[in-house]
């Protein structure tokens, strides 16, 4: 039997009275680009943060290849969510310090690298986004927000995960700077080699960077196939939602 | 009937809601002592939260000392008076400073410098998704941001409240000794025969539960705490109010164990 890189078993999570997920399937194969698409609060969220283990799952299994890890004792979690990095919406960069210290982080306080070590590695990465030493010892809040993420992803990629997970990359970016980080999510995955996962309502990135797309709508994966049948899916959701329609079977 | 149904299922849910609080606060401060105790340890950060915590919070804990011995020997001295018994002062001065008002007043303005900063920067971090990105990329938030702090604070506390000690009872041999004309040498004997090892030692071990108080409801409802502005200045309020109650509570039970 071949093995998923990423496998979600009819997975569940309320909040409260919320039931959030209800019953979520999903399959990504090892290097494939998968977007998950779908309005907003239907769970595309917190579909991913379960996947990182930053939400715990009411119920189901979610394998990383092949090993379940909500059975997963702490270190060996840790291990498997040892490859996986974020990208997330806000950028959350820390803003206590500086661009290069970000993008560092990982390398500094997580694997312990001395700081002389991880500078020319977070230069390295800085410029694989396209940005310059320049910035190197600026604090995030002096950068835009294209700038930001840009640094955000470069932190993400910076430990070289085998996972990356991309939250609305380009939401609140103008066209041209949502093209340029749609590349740049492009080009580094293809770099390391990584699979990856991405939410986002922005359907210029999903073409952009999808090779297989998934709908998620009231807590359930309703739609799962490769991007060139998106727009033939014979889903009447997928139609209404690719095609940003008020009429259809979705209600708001 | 269904009024009285109506008022039990009330009551029923709060309790609910109360024991999952305290619960997970429990269980908040346990893994937060955890992580104190074992590696990894961030000596720049605890080094950085001691200064933080310990030296920027002199001023306005030497004020607060300095009026409450002021205060406390003046008052003393219109009480005394009527009983011809003014040679008590110092006793009093000395005695109440250091058992119970320089731990809990120092306690209390931290509260307020320091619980609030902790709370309103943890759960900034928390709203713009920092403590996520942390754990993404491998660092434990509870290792690098809440033990540092917990612990920065048990050790300062009481130094801030030794410091405490001695700058209240200064203030109070001032009032003494310029206002009330005391002798200078008799006021500075009599509180040096008064005091005891266990009036001053009882007030430090407060000092230090009050500082893990603090930095604990901190970083709870910070870490806690919910989304957007509302959620962060809410769990700034959050943590300022509880800290302070948990810190007058315990001081009474402290005492009741050290003096009974």
């Amino acid at each position: 039997m071949k093995t998923f890189k990423v496998e979600m078993q009819d997975v569940h999570k309320s909040f409260g009275s919320k039931h959030v997920l209800r019953g979520v399937n999903l399959e990504v194969k090892k290097g494939e680009s998968l977007v998950i698409v779908g309005g907003s609060g239907t769970g595309k969220s917190v579909t991913i943060k379960t996947i990182l283990g930053l939400i715990k799952a009411d119920s189901g299994k979610i394998l990383i290849d092949g090993k379940d890890i909500t059975k997963a004792s702490g270190k060996e979690r840790d291990e498997l969510l040892g490859s996986c990095g974020m990208l997330f919406q806000g950028g959350a960069l820390f803003d206590s310090m500086t661009v290069w210290e970000n993008v560092a982080f990982g390398l500094t306080q997580g694997q312990k690298m001395s700081k002389k070590k991880a500078y020319p590695i977070a230069i390295e990465k800085l410029k694989a986004v396209g940005l310059s030493e320049d910035i190197a010892q600026q604090y995030p809040a002096e950068l835009s927000g294209g700038m930001q993420k840009r640094v955000s992803l470069a932190r993400a990629i910076a430990s070289h995960p085998d996972i990356i997970f991309f939250d609305e990359p380009t939401t609140g970016l103008d066209p041209i700077m949502a093209d340029v980080i749609n590349n740049l999510i492009r080009k580094t995955v293809k770099e390391l080699g990584a699979t990856a996962i991405s939410i986002t309502h922005d359907m210029a990135s999903v073409r952009k960077i999808a090779d297989s797309v998934a709908m998620i709508y009231e807590g359930k994966i309703i739609w799962h196939g490769p991007i060139e049948k998106l727009e033939n899916s014979g889903n009447e959701y997928v139609d209404q939602f690719i095609h940003g329609k008020e009429d259809g079977p979705i209600r708001f | 009937m269904k009024f009285i149904l109506n008022i039990c299922q009330r009551l029923g849910a709060r309790l609910l809601d109360f024991f999952e609080v305290m619960g997970r606060l429990i269980l908040f401060a346990l893994t937060a002592l955890k992580d104190v105790l074992l590696p990894p340890y961030y000596p720049r950060l605890i080094g950085s939260q001691l200064i933080n915590i310990g030296y920027y919070s002199l001023t306005v804990v030497g004020l607060t000392a300095l009026f409450s011995g002021m205060v406390l020997a003046l008052q003393s001295y219109t009480g005394f008076a009527r009983f011809n018994a003014e040679s008590a002062i110092a006793n009093v001065v000395v005695l109440s400073i250091t058992r119970e008002l320089a731990p809990v007043l120092a306690g209390l303005m931290v509260a307020g410098r320091i619980g609030a900063s902790i709370a309103a920067e943890i759960a900034t971090m928390r709203v713009t998704e920092q403590i996520d990105a942390m754990s993404t990329l491998k660092v434990n938030p509870f290792q690098y941001l809440i033990a540092p702090r917990v612990l920065a604070g048990t050790i300062m506390l009481p130094f801030l409240v030794f410091i405490a000690d001695i700058i209240g009872v200064f203030g109070g041999f001032l009032v003494a000794v310029y206002v009330l004309d005391f002798n200078a040498f008799a006021y500075i004997q009599q509180t040096w025969e008064f005091v005891e090892f266990i009036d001053v030692a009882s007030g430090l071990v407060k000092a230090a539960v009050f500082g893990f108080i603090i930095t604990l409801m901190g970083c709870y409802c910070g870490y806690y705490s919910g989304r957007g502005a509302q959620g962060v200045g809410s769990a700034t309020t959050n943590a300022v109010v509880s800290a302070s109650i948990l810190i007058l509570i315990s001081n009474y039970l402290l005492s009741q164990v050290f003096f009974s």
